[in-house]
């Protein structure tokens, strides 16, 4: 006989405890601590038979509601008139429990927010980008998450196949300058389309890394997470590399 | 310009700008013209567009107004986009932004302390999609990065104004405090689990 288990996959301890309470009809007022503790480790066998990771969040939390509820067994301590009483141990974790519940809830109201918006258009939204309107040169930033992009895009194979002639970046260097010489305009994507192996892919990387130092080219990103153009800089009109025909 | 002419003349820089304008902007491409009256004038379009039942209207948003269409719309022009639709935020990011956003600007530890969990993944997401950015940093022990939230942020949610987010749910310190017997029971009946289940919310009083 097979057991279906449908089990929730929770982001961290309050996200569960949130559940526990919720699915036991807990007051979260009133918690009673041992209860919770114990269904909380039961869920963690739980996650742990599934061999699902059990982040170090988790067991924090059944390290702290261990505490909590070894606080609640003991007797309080005889304090003196004066002084205030001492705060209920479960005090703490209810505020944090409250205080991640309004987020969540704020969250959710976000949610209806962002879903009626995506039925609404605008100019913006519905054309695309003119050649002549608005561009901004692409940051560092830009440029390494279209370069991640690139290797995420890669085919596995490629990174297994041994490649006996090695990729220079000068060589890549030379390369792109003459493509520019060329063509005003070379795109990023179609400068890594022939590459052969992972080294090919970092050597025109870094040639374009060199040439931005050299300020011998400029990068451009038309459109948010657009295509990246990488264009002659006009200003300098000699070449600081020399060029070898290739 | 008279008020038709007026009229007009901001209708066509609202059809012709993709972003949102503001007053201010209005107010100088239209050499000076009172903000109170552009204000006005752009009123007097919105009532036109309900009236004619057009297909757009007007809406303020992100500190400025933009032509947008009738939600009624949204299933044709969906069908109309070259390009898919942004994916719609997960619940942790949702989280994290609700976070960022009534309590900007906030570093990442104390984003953590409130969801429990670690949000490196999440922040890169929301960074990546111009919903939240750097602020600065605090002036404490390790400078820690502040976040807060972007123009972006408010066009993406249709927001006029951080001042316009739901307010956020209110539980009291009060509701926390619990009175001397209930402590008393709580502890001693741990063995007998005779708790009393009531409706989440009510704290329990007795008698």
């Amino acid at each position: 006989m097979s057991y279906k288990v449908k089990l929730e996959i929770f982001e961290g301890p309050l996200d569960l405890l949130l559940f526990l309470i919720k699915k036991e009809e807990i007051n979260i007022y009133d918690i009673p601590i041992a209860k919770i503790t114990e269904q909380y480790l039961e869920y963690l066998e739980l996650m742990k038979l599934l061999d699902l990771d059990i982040a170090g969040e988790f067991l924090v939390m059944a390290a702290t509601l261990m505490h909590i509820k070894s606080r609640m067994l003991l007797p309080p301590e005889e304090l003196e008139a004066e002084s205030e009483e001492e705060e209920d141990p479960r005090a703490e974790l209810v505020r944090k429990l409250l205080e991640y519940k309004r987020f969540k809830e704020a969250a959710r109201q976000l949610e209806d927010m962002e879903l009626g918006q995506r039925n609404i258009f605008t100019r913006m939204n519905v054309e695309e980008y003119e050649e002549e309107k608005v561009f901004f040169e692409a940051s560092l930033f830009d440029l390494i998450s279209a370069f991640s992009k690139m290797i995420e895009g890669m085919p596995k194979e490629i990174f297994q196949e041994i490649i006996k002639d090695e990729v220079t970046v000068e060589e890549k260097v030379h390369q792109l300058m003459h493509m520019l010489l060329v063509e005003p305009i070379v795109y990023f994507t179609r400068l890594f389309e022939n590459a052969r192996s992972k080294l090919e892919i970092i050597a025109t990387f870094l040639a374009i890394l060199e040439l931005i130092r050299l300020k011998e080219i400029i990068i451009v990103q038309r459109s948010l997470f657009g295509e990246i153009e990488i264009i002659r800089n006009d200003v300098n009109i000699k070449p600081k590399v020399n060029i070898v025909g290739v | 310009m008279n008020d038709e002419e007026l009229k007009r003349v901001a209708e066509a820089i609202l059809f012709a700008s993709g972003e949102p304008v503001s007053i201010n902007e209005m107010h100088e491409a239209l050499d000076g013209v009172d903000g109170r009256v552009i204000r006005a004038v752009i009123e007097d379009l919105r009532e036109e567009y309900v009236r004619e039942k057009r297909s757009f209207r007007i809406v303020e948003v992100a500190g400025g107004f933009q032509m947008s269409t009738d939600p009624l719309y949204g299933p044709w022009l969906k069908k109309m986009r070259k390009s898919s639709q942004s994916n719609r935020l997960s619940g942790p990011a949702l989280e994290t932004l609700a976070i960022i956003a009534y309590r900007q600007p906030v570093t990442r530890a104390e984003i953590e302390f409130i969801r429990g969990v670690n949000v490196d993944g999440v922040i890169k997401n929301l960074m990546d999609r111009s919903l939240i950015k750097i602020t600065g940093r605090k002036e404490v022990v390790g400078r820690p990065i502040l976040y807060g939230t972007t123009k972006e942020f408010l066009q993406y949610f249709g927001l006029n104004s951080l001042a316009e987010l739901p307010k956020l749910k209110e539980f009291s310190e009060a509701d926390i405090q619990l009175p001397e017997e209930e402590k008393k029971e709580a502890v001693e009946g741990e063995s007998s689990e005779e708790i009393e289940v009531s409706a989440p919310g009510e704290t329990q009083r007795p008698d």
